[in-house]
């Protein structure tokens, strides 16, 4: 069985079908990826797995659960976790509270928790902050704890939304092109902690990139889309060597004859 | 950004401008200071015995005064809940002080139940308002809020205004006062130890609150709606009941007002009040408790101080909130003032990749 299985999915926008009849699944325990041409729809394949948009047909299951109709926050609760192509990070909160935020869904103190403080509340602070280090640390960005995240450099901020989405405690993290605007060594430390998130955390990764060496090295199994529908899947070596993903990228050799 | 100003204005408006600045600085400074536990602590604790001892020296006419800044206070804070903690704008405030004021009124005068009983009854009132009205405006975003709150506000005192059971406009008349433990509330110093002592229940709350699961997630869905969306916070519910919350707040010194003055009308709850309201806490800092107190202060005495110039005080004061404004855009006492994040911040900022 799949960990997310995703069954003829369909999203329409009035007359643009952004997702068209996709079908694909995820192996726990895996390093998958999603690539496409600008404007393919995998961007818009992704806010649908996370609740953002809603498919209007097919369906998807999350460890055999349908997800469809659910909304975003309850599909993290059920452990689906993912960062955002432009960082959408909390600006003017410090670096700790960021993280600290991922945690909500898996602590439950509400008002008499906070006025009153009963031991119970201060365990699940203690355990928020403990989780939201070892997140930090793992990314390695714990140095930076108290700074306020907008003052952090480019590449940080990318660490700590993935960190943020490490502190869901997910099973499966859906990374949206989290190697846009990195340099060449952030890259390689990407390549490295995405193989540390699975290896070490046991979380299955699927990532959608545009930096096809990084897709290459990191993914074992990658799902190619154009127009809104699949059009290869595969190994690496099998997708570079797929005719029609090599037309979806550099279009059709017509002029053979010449 | 200042320097552009400056630039453009003459050489007495540069060194008012510098003069300014200056005040921006050693305020900040103060603020720095206020920080450390110590200081805070000491100031806290001369600053409550000067409160507690003022009522024995002080003329009635400047006890007044004080109770209505706690009263402020304590509107400030549960406003300051909902425009600065979650980010959501309210324009209709005084209409959930309307509630509690009523509530407790009505109970009083029309079934005589005994005025701390009331009090859950307010909450609860004030709870069923905040539910009726958030449910439906709360998906929406934060626009849509104020204008639905501006809508309830008018609609609540017009209300008030117009149904038998809270003597139309006449309002209600001859609410008696209460007993706590035998003592008769009847003088202004027992409403000033009553406010007072809901005021530090109020800024304990907020605390608490402040720094709390809720709390933080309120933060963040002010930040950033989606992003917290996909933190699995569940937005709708979340700032629900931040609304809510605040609108007990306000309630609660409805009720306290109501057996204070006795009598309460539909004119107590105008527009204005609601603005006022919101002007302290964005005058003193949304979302920081330090400087939502301070805003209700500056709001009540201001227009205490310069009674004597009548109508023009209300000139000065748009003024004073101007260059307030210019200068201080974040309000008087703001959550994390501009020296604390430029210091922290990162010398490799500048190399930031984008």
């Amino acid at each position: 069985m799949f960990l997310l299985d995703i069954k003829d999915l369909t999203l329409r926008f009035g007359g643009i079908v952004p997702v068209n009849k996709v079908s694909f699944g995820i192996e726990e325990g895996s390093i998958e990826s999603l690539i496409g041409p600008n404007g393919a729809g995998k961007t818009s394949l992704f806010n649908c797995l996370t609740g953002f948009y809603k498919a209007q047909e097919g369906d998807i299951l999350f460890q055999g659960q349908s997800v469809m109709k659910l909304k975003p926050h309850k599909i993290t609760e059920l452990g689906m976790a993912r960062t955002f192509q432009n960082l959408r990070l909390f600006k003017n909160l410090t670096v700790m509270e960021n993280i600290m935020s991922g945690m909500h869904c898996r602590a439950s103190a509400g008002l008499a928790g906070a006025v009153f403080r009963p031991p119970s509340q201060r365990a699940e602070e203690k355990r928020i902050k403990e989780v939201a280090i070892e997140c930090m640390d793992f990314v390695g960005i714990l140095d930076k704890k108290n700074m306020i995240a907008k003052n952090l450099p480019y590449g940080d901020q990318r660490r700590v939304e993935w960190a943020r989405a490490l502190a869901t405690q997910p099973k499966l993290l859906l990374l949206d092109e989290p190697a846009a605007g990195l340099n060449y060594d952030e890259k390689m430390q990407l390549v490295e902690l995405i193989k540390r998130i699975r290896d070490e955390l046991k979380i299955t990764v699927f990532l959608i990139e545009h930096d096809m060496g990084l897709v290459m090295k990191v993914s074992e199994k990658i799902f190619v889309i154009d127009y809104g529908m699949k059009i290869a899947e595969g190994t690496a070596q099998e997708v570079q060597n797929n005719p029609r993903v090599i037309e979806a990228y550099l279009g059709k050799e017509e002029d053979k004859a010449v | 950004m200042k320097e552009n100003q400056v630039g453009v204005q003459t050489a007495d408006t540069q060194t008012a401008a510098k003069k300014v600045n200056t005040l921006v600085q050693i305020t900040d400074r103060l603020y720095e200071l206020f920080d450390n536990i110590k200081i805070r602590f000491s100031v806290l604790a001369v600053a409550l015995a000067v409160l507690l001892y003022l009522p024995m020296r002080s003329s009635m006419y400047f006890m007044e005064v004080m109770t209505n800044v706690w009263f402020y206070v304590v509107m400030c804070l549960g406003l300051n809940i909902i425009v600065g903690f979650a980010g959501l704008l309210s324009l209709g405030y005084a209409a959930f002080f309307a509630v509690g004021a009523y509530t407790t009124g009505i109970l009083i005068l029309k079934y005589g139940m005994s005025f701390w009983l009331t009090l859950p009854i307010s909450a609860l009132m004030a709870v069923l308002a905040g539910l009726a009205i958030g449910t439906p405006t709360l998906k929406l975003r934060s626009d849509y809020l104020a204008i639905v709150t501006l809508g309830f506000g008018e609609m609540t005192r017009l209300a008030a205004r117009n149904m038998a059971i809270t003597g139309r406009a006449t309002g209600l008349v001859g609410i008696s006062r209460p007993y706590f433990f035998g003592l008769h509330l009847y003088k202004i110093n027992h409403y000033y130890y009553a406010f007072l002592a809901l005021a530090i229940l109020s800024i304990f709350v907020s605390y608490r609150l402040m720094d709390s699961r809720l709390g933080r997630a309120w933060k963040c869905i002010r930040e950033d709606e989606d992003a917290a969306e996909a933190m699995g916070i569940n937005v709708v519910a979340i700032r629900l009941y931040a609304f809510v919350l605040g609108s007990v707040f306000g309630a609660l010194a409805g009720s306290f007002m109501a057996v204070k003055m006795t009598a309460i009308s539909p004119d107590s709850f105008l527009f204005t009040q609601s603005v006022n309201i919101l002007l302290a806490v964005v005058l003193g800092g949304m979302g920081k408790i330090p400087g939502v107190i301070l805003g209700a202060f500056v709001m009540v005495i201001f227009p205490e101080v310069f009674r004597g110039i009548g109508q023009y005080r209300m000139l000065i004061f748009g003024l004073v909130l101007l260059i307030l404004m210019i200068y201080r855009p974040q309000g008087l006492w703001p959550d994390r003032s501009g020296t604390i994040s430029s210091k922290v911040k990162d010398k490799t900022c500048k190399d930031e990749v984008i």
